[in-house]
């Protein structure tokens, strides 16, 4: 395995190693450049997982103190857990559902198609759906994505055969065990999925794609690729010229290192990847680096999203089999028909008894919580999934008083809906309930939107340097060397969950980043 | 399908290895109720067994399960009597029965919170406390102390960890037998 000096000032450093880091990575090793990935967390393998939530939940999320604001519950109920996403070697890959779905073309064009509407500060991507299509066909083979490549879908447990039954019913034309980066065979050196159930907690079969499983490992055995764990980066260093040098490190051992790069790319999700670049202020940058533009930070996108759990008269055991393979995707078309712009997913869920106590109502108590829970067997569950509307005011910026253990301002998030996403939600909530009605259902639970899994949007890809961060490829306005590779870079957010998105750009990334490397311009 | 026995199947090796700060009385609590002369309640170092039995009293009202026997109420205390080793927690949580007695007095003319009978009484004093730090604290953290204890799963019809079992592949994924067909 590669071990690189600090002072080798050739290599490409890479923050973070989860769906944007860890891909990006991979590739750039494969093509022969040097890389170092420094991850904040530390190193579990398939064989460490555990099967329980609480436990596995302090194994891997990301507990570091943030702060937040806003009139979203989570501010509330959570106020120091904005994001349920990990802290761990393969970053929130280790954690995700698998849900692969490419973005509609619409969704790269959402201030064209949905116009000006007030309280948002939407913005066309500088790239179409054209562009990323060769793209999002390398990322679904290399993922292994079912229903792509010819690979068969997963055979739908019994949450996806209520789902499926009550869209069914309701006349929905498009549904089915999902697009998902899980084997169904065997494929890739891992086996196919055995229905374990506790997807969320890492995958204990090694069925579910992800870059510690796949990426990492490859990348590491071309000789071209170190991983760090336990390395937290606390700032980007630049030159008099203002090309970014290097990073500060506290490495595995709580020492302040430097690491020297050619090139550094940001990759640790969308609420650390801001706070790095703010972080990093200098007398040259004092808003921070790449932020000329003061959007970095801004236009947070955490998804409209929603649950519905229902209870029947008969047993579901929805706990069991591959958490999120079912979908109906009737609604996830531009339809303003319904009173909103933009469109959503609706896909299997389930939590275990522990997680389902917490989150069901969270701060529930009494009868007509404990009712619920006594129901548990009978429930069958789906998470809504759509696009919400970026707003500048929805927002990561650095805590005024609350530090971390090094010393640096935590991240502190402002969320409020947008009255879209409010609307969506509720017609989400309509259409959840028809579905489990129209199969019998005796109780429907509206469940409000947990801490957010899907963070996006806070470094957004723009056409003119005013609006945004990165260009078309991920690099930086403002400074040539410095790349983000994270959904920090989406400029919308689509219906869809956003990991296969954000391996495509990683992948069109290395691409272009190894062309302009070649070239000399970086 | 596939359907799992609901019924309490208890291996008091595998309750008292899950709960290893629990009083081991508190398996001996089955008949006795909640009550302050409990040996479960007795046993307690920093706190009283009246505050004591009160907290195991309130987290029963807050999440009533009438198949859930006292032990995991119980069990689900227990950590509060190491707990009130640290001065602060033992006032939040003495002074939060304290006041759940007096009011107890006030609108019901009962001696204490323990003797006043009715659920649904009990919970018009919990819902008079419901915006202070105690209320929010004991709340908190009983929504993860009687849930996460894994010989309650069963009663809520879940399995838990399925890996070491292969997984769900071959125990009823996909059993669903009920479902109307198209």
């Amino acid at each position: 395995m590669a071990k690189f000096d600090l002072t080798d000032d050739t290599v490409v450093c890479i923050i973070g190693s989860g769906a944007g880091g860890g891909t990006l990575g991979n590739e750039l090793a494969q093509r022969g450049i040097k890389v170092v990935i420094l991850e904040a967390g530390g190193r579990y393998e398939t064989q460490d997982f555990i099967n329980d939530e609480w436990d596995s939940f302090t194994q891997l999320a990301w507990k570091d103190m943030r702060t937040t604001s806003g009139s979203w519950r989570v501010a509330h109920d959570f106020a120091n857990l904005p994001a349920w996403i990990v802290k761990a070697v393969g970053g929130s890959t280790v954690h995700w559902a698998g849900a692969s779905l490419r973005f509609q073309e619409h969704e790269f064009k959402t201030r064209t198609t949905y116009g000006a509407l007030p309280g948002a500060n939407l913005a066309d991507w500088p790239i179409t759906l054209a562009e990323l299509e060769p793209y999002y066909t390398k990322a679904e083979f290399k993922m292994g994505v079912t229903g792509t490549n010819g690979i068969p879908r997963l055979p739908g447990n019994n949450n996806y055969k209520v789902l499926a039954a009550g869209a069914q019913k309701l006349g929905y034309k498009e549904f089915h065990s999902g697009n998902m980066a899980i084997n169904s065979e065997p494929r890739d050196g891992r086996g196919a999925c055995q229905q374990i159930g506790f997807c969320f907690q890492g995958c204990k079969s090694g069925a579910k794609w992800s870059t510690l499983v796949s990426e990492i490992p490859k990348g590491e055995a071309t000789g071209n690729m170190e991983v760090r764990p336990k390395s937290m980066v606390l700032k980007i260093e630049h030159d008099a010229a203002g090309k970014v040098t290097g990073v500060v490190y506290i490495d595995d051992k709580g020492t302040t290192q430097r690491q020297k790069a050619r090139v550094v790319a940001v990759a640790g999700n969308s609420i650390e990847s801001p706070r790095l670049l703010l972080n990093s202020a200098s007398s040259k940058y004092p808003d921070g680096l790449a932020n000329s533009s003061g959007q970095v930070g801004r236009n947070y996108m955490r998804h409209m999203t929603g649950s519905v759990y229902a209870t029947f008269e008969k047993p579901v055991h929805m706990y069991r089999g591959t958490t999120m393979a079912g979908i109906i995707r009737d609604e996830a078309h531009n339809n303003t028909k319904r009173g909103f712009v933009g469109g959503y997913e609706m896909e299997t869920l389930s939590l275990g008894v522990p997680f389902m106590a917490a989150f069901l109502d969270p701060g529930a108590w009494g009868r007509s919580f404990t009712s619920a829970m006594d129901d548990y067997p009978n429930m069958a569950g789906m998470w809504l999934v759509g696009e919400d509307m970026a707003r500048e005011t929805n927002r990561v910026t650095l805590d005024k008083t609350a530090k971390d253990a090094n010393g640096l301002a935590v991240a502190s998030v402002h969320f409020d809906d947008h009255p879209n996403d409010i609307a969506m939600r509720n017609h989400g909530y309509a259409q959840g309930a028809a579905v489990y009605q129209s199969v019998g259902a005796t109780r429907v639970f509206n469940t409000t939107p947990y801490p957010s899994t899907h963070n996006m949007g806070t470094n957004r890809m723009s056409e003119k340097p005013r609006d945004g961060v990165v260009n078309k490829f991920g690099q930086t306005h403002d400074i040539k060397n410095l790349f983000v590779s994270d959904g920090s870079q989406f400029t919308s957010g689509a219906a869809c969950n956003p990991t296969l998105t954000i391996v495509s750009l990683a992948i069109r990334q290395a691409e272009n980043m190894a062309g302009m490397m070649q070239r000399k311009e970086i | 399908m596939r359907d799992i026995d609901r019924r309490t199947t208890v291996s008091r090796r595998v309750f008292l290895r899950t709960t290893a700060a629990a009083p081991a009385a508190a398996s001996l609590a089955v008949g006795i109720g909640i009550s302050a002369d409990a040996a479960w309640a007795a046993d307690a170092k920093n706190l009283t067994p009246h505050v004591m039995a009160t907290l195991v009293k309130v987290a029963r009202d807050l999440f009533p399960h009438d198949n859930l026997a006292d032990k995991f109420y119980i069990t689900a205390c227990a950590g509060y009597d190491a707990l009130a080793a640290d001065a602060g927690k033992k006032k939040l949580l003495t002074d939060g029965v304290a006041e759940l007695d007096k009011a107890a007095t006030a609108k019901f003319k009962e001696a204490n919170y323990l003797a006043v009978n009715w659920e649904a009484d009990r919970v018009s004093l919990l819902h008079g406390i419901e915006h202070t730090p105690f209320f929010a604290k004991i709340r908190g953290d009983l929504v993860v102390t009687l849930y996460n204890q894994k010989d309650l799963w069963p009663k809520f019809g879940y399995e838990g960890a399925s890996a070491d079992k292969g997984g769900y592949i071959n125990r009823g994924f996909s059993d669903i037998d009920w479902l109307p067909t198209a």
